[in-house]
């Protein structure tokens, strides 16, 4: 448990990977844990990374996952090679899903992901191109860190 | 309390992965939708849904799900199975409906924490 400092790191993602969907936000969690972040924060983040890995999954060719944790924040940037979000008011109203059918018949592609990132998070960044891919940074404030764990 | 072995043998579920089945059961959250359950189940939650591919697990390992329960009789999908085994994560399989199974869960854990009885 490191009481200072910061940590850093980053996880591959594969669009069209779902049999691995998940292992790099549990991954991250665990790194999270083990850094000592609070419980509560530990599983917003949790919620969030996982959202964010399945956007890639299901809409992107490739991407990236990149985490920064110091005493203050935690943040959690996903960058990928997708087709970019054409309307981003759209896309954060919970309902609205560009995500194929068999996609939703899994159980996802519900126009949760962006809504479930806000929600859970305490403010995020969208940068989106269209044609070339999107960036999402996720952010959360660690001062309550230990508090609860 | 219940135990999510409690809940197998009152409900007769088959036990498909065995975790820890000694996990206590802090209430029970019923969707197909993996992103309605990352936002609303809760720790030590059962789940009880349909899908039966390998996600489910992922979703219930990073929520702290108690137990998987499939309805319908269905079977998860081979890789569910494995993912599940490696994760520690128990699925078990109720003949009964979706339905049926809440309203059966429900009254247990109602009875089994009287003052806490209602929507978690």
């Amino acid at each position: 448990m490191s009481e200072s400092g910061s940590m850093e790191g980053s996880f591959h993602l594969m669009g069209g990977d779902f049999t691995n969907a998940g292992s790099a936000s549990s991954e991250l969690k665990a790194k999270l844990v083990n850094f000592g972040v609070a419980q509560s924060i530990v599983r917003r983040a949790a919620i969030a990374a996982f959202e964010a890995e399945m956007n890639v999954i299901i809409h992107a060719v490739a991407g990236t996952m990149h985490y920064l944790i110091t005493a203050e924040a935690l943040t959690i940037t996903v960058t990928d090679m997708g087709p970019g979000i054409k309307d981003i008011k759209q896309a954060m109203k919970e309902g609205f899903s560009t995500a194929p059918d068999w996609v939703r018949e899994m159980g996802w592609g519900a126009g949760m992901g962006l809504p479930n990132i806000s929600k859970h998070s305490d403010f995020f960044k969208l940068d989106t191109v269209i044609g070339e891919g999107t960036t999402l940074e996720i952010f959360f404030r660690l001062k309550e860190r230990n508090a609860d764990s | 309390m219940l135990t999510v072995s409690d809940v197998a043998e009152k409900l007769g579920l088959k036990v498909v992965v065995q975790g820890d089945l000694s996990e206590i059961v802090s209430g029970c959250y019923v969707s197909d939708l993996l992103s309605d359950v990352m936002a609303h189940s809760k720790e030590r939650e059962l789940w009880i849904t349909l899908q039966t591919h390998p996600n489910i697990v992922a979703v219930a390992v990073i929520k702290g799900i108690a137990a998987l329960i499939l309805t319908n009789g269905r079977n998860p999908e081979p890789a569910t199975i494995i993912k599940a085994e490696t994760e520690k994560m128990t699925i078990m399989i109720s003949p009964h409906s979706t339905f049926e199974l809440a309203g059966l869960l429900y009254s247990m854990i109602k009875e089994s924490r009287p003052s806490q009885a209602g929507p978690s």
